[in-house]
């Protein structure tokens, strides 16, 4: 634990210290860059708004990602049912994936309304794409001879299912969902932007308000929110895949 | 189990023609070592007879026919489930034969006995050495009690005294059930130490050009490794191969 802890605790308190002289001797203006003291201030001074807020954009980005987790191994699980299937419904998935976010959260408000459920939505729209990229390569890149073993004994396609293909593409499965945790915060904060509530409308007030200070204690909370979302997913992977993949066995 | 092929005919891409016609039987009880260079067919004769692939022409005929799950294949590398135990991994074909758990554990235990590994029961293939991973999956071939086994150069990517160790132990099984063994590899020395008889492939084709009964002891161990008449056997069959 301390070895993990310690390397990326000695630049953050590098910087921190740094950006308290510099905003102190006058070199940065606070009102573009507050001090690290202000910024631990306006948490102190709005914790319960703050805190109300980082459970409301929790909630939202939980859900958002629990949703594309679901849908997205669901979606790849059907795309590697057959090459006309994946040929015929892919390059949609892609489609999903290019389309900017923030010209669409606008329309999500329009189909879902004001509150939680356009934050949900938005956070599983950002997230989806990288849950069905990974699973559906690790689904078909198992291991040829294994798949001839399961035809030899007479295995189900469903057996195929999940007794090798997706025990099999885990490890992708969980580099999808690292990626994809990130995104989910993002995508919630971008949906309350939109649709009000939580960090993001935090982040708006605070903005329209000169209150840089409070901007950046959101701003902190949600990246501690998506840092919290990614070691949760470390967790599951390395309780799942420790005992036979190398990834999850160094030291 | 007899394995009969008639005119057996293999195309890849519509040109390359892998197999051009073979017939060949293999009886009951045997132990066939197939031997060719590199891409004369070998592999591909062998997924045919597992009906893993289909020939374009021509008839495979197992007997007595119809019985299902009775081959058993042994691949080039172990290729044993890494999320899976030892024994969940000896397992495997019984669970997916749809074999009550108490039974294919029994069964399994069983396997594992015969290959020596029984110790190792609740370890993960990456906790073993490639020969132990290998003897797993000579263990995953034999719970099923098959009455044919094939096998795919399996110990081709081992150690020379773990593969010495693994061929006078697959000897040995092979001796003490019975069954029908067709063991591809690119080994001489190897085929002549383990096969009955011996069938060298040509490099295009896979016309046969050489099909041998070895005349070898019945008990075959280390000391016949040193033993002149297994280097003439071993001198034959390179010459068919090199021919």
């Amino acid at each position: 634990m301390k070895k993990t802890l310690l390397p990326p605790l000695i630049p953050f308190i590098g910087l921190t210290l740094m950006a308290e002289f510099l905003v102190r001797q006058g070199f940065v203006r606070p009102y573009l860059v507050p001090a690290p003291s202000a910024v631990f201030r306006a948490m102190i001074d709005s914790r319960v708004e703050l805190l109300q807020a980082l459970l409301s954009t929790s909630a939202g980005s939980l859900a958002g990602f629990a949703l594309s987790a679901f849908t997205g191994i669901a979606i790849a699980v059907l795309l590697s049912s057959s090459r006309a299937v994946q040929r015929a419904f892919y390059p949609y998935a892609i489609f999903f994936q290019t389309v900017p976010l923030i010209a669409v959260a606008p329309l999500l408000v329009i189909w879902f309304g004001f509150g939680i459920q356009t934050v949900i939505a938005s956070a599983f729209v950002a997230s989806v794409f990288p849950v069905i990229a990974n699973t559906l390569s690790g689904i078909l890149s198992t291991d040829p001879p294994l798949r001839d073993l399961f035809r030899l004994y007479g295995a189900s396609p469903l057996a195929t299912l999940f007794k090798l293909r997706l025990p099999a593409a885990l490890p992708q499965v969980f580099t999808g969902l690292r990626v994809s945790a990130g995104l989910a915060v993002i995508g919630a904060i971008v949906g309350e932007f939109i649709a009000g509530g939580g960090l993001g409308s935090v982040v708006d007030i605070a903005r329209t308000q000169q209150r840089i200070d409070k901007v950046f204690a959101a701003v902190l909370l949600a990246s501690v929110l998506g840092l919290g979302l990614f070691g949760l997913i470390n967790l599951l992977s390395h309780l799942t895949l420790r005992r036979w993949h190398a990834s999850e066995q160094a030291e | 189990m007899a394995v009969q092929l008639d005119a057996v005919r293999r195309v890849f891409d519509n040109k390359h023609v892998v197999i051009a016609g073979m017939d060949l039987r293999i009886d009951p009880g045997e132990f066939l070592a197939v031997l060719g260079p590199s891409g004369c067919g070998k592999s591909t004769l062998l997924r045919m007879i597992a009906r893993l692939a289909e020939p374009d022409s021509g008839r495979i005929r197992t007997e007595p026919n119809g019985e299902r799950f009775q081959t058993a294949f042994v691949f080039q590398d172990a290729h044993l489930l890494p999320w899976r135990n030892v024994l969940d991994n000896t397992a495997l074909p019984l669970e997916l034969m749809g074999e009550a758990k108490a039974k294919r554990y029994e069964s399994a235990r069983a396997a594992l006995e015969q290959v020596g590994l029984l110790e190792a029961l609740d370890r993960y293939p990456g906790q073993l050495s490639g020969g132990m991973r290998m003897r797993v999956s000579l263990a995953r071939a034999l719970v099923t009690e098959p009455r044919l086994l094939l096998l795919d150069e399996p110990f081709a990517a081992l150690d020379e005294i773990t593969r010495f160790h693994l061929d006078v132990q697959l000897r040995e099984l092979w001796q003490r059930r019975g069954m029908t063994v067709i063991f591809v590899t690119h080994s001489v020395s190897e085929a002549a130490f383990l096969a009955n008889r011996a069938v060298v492939l040509a490099r295009r084709g896979g016309a046969i050009k050489l099909d041998r009964t070895l005349e070898l002891p019945a008990v075959r161990n280390n000391e016949l490794r040193g033993d002149p008449r297994l280097g003439q056997e071993m001198r034959l069959l390179l010459g068919a191969i090199e021919e």
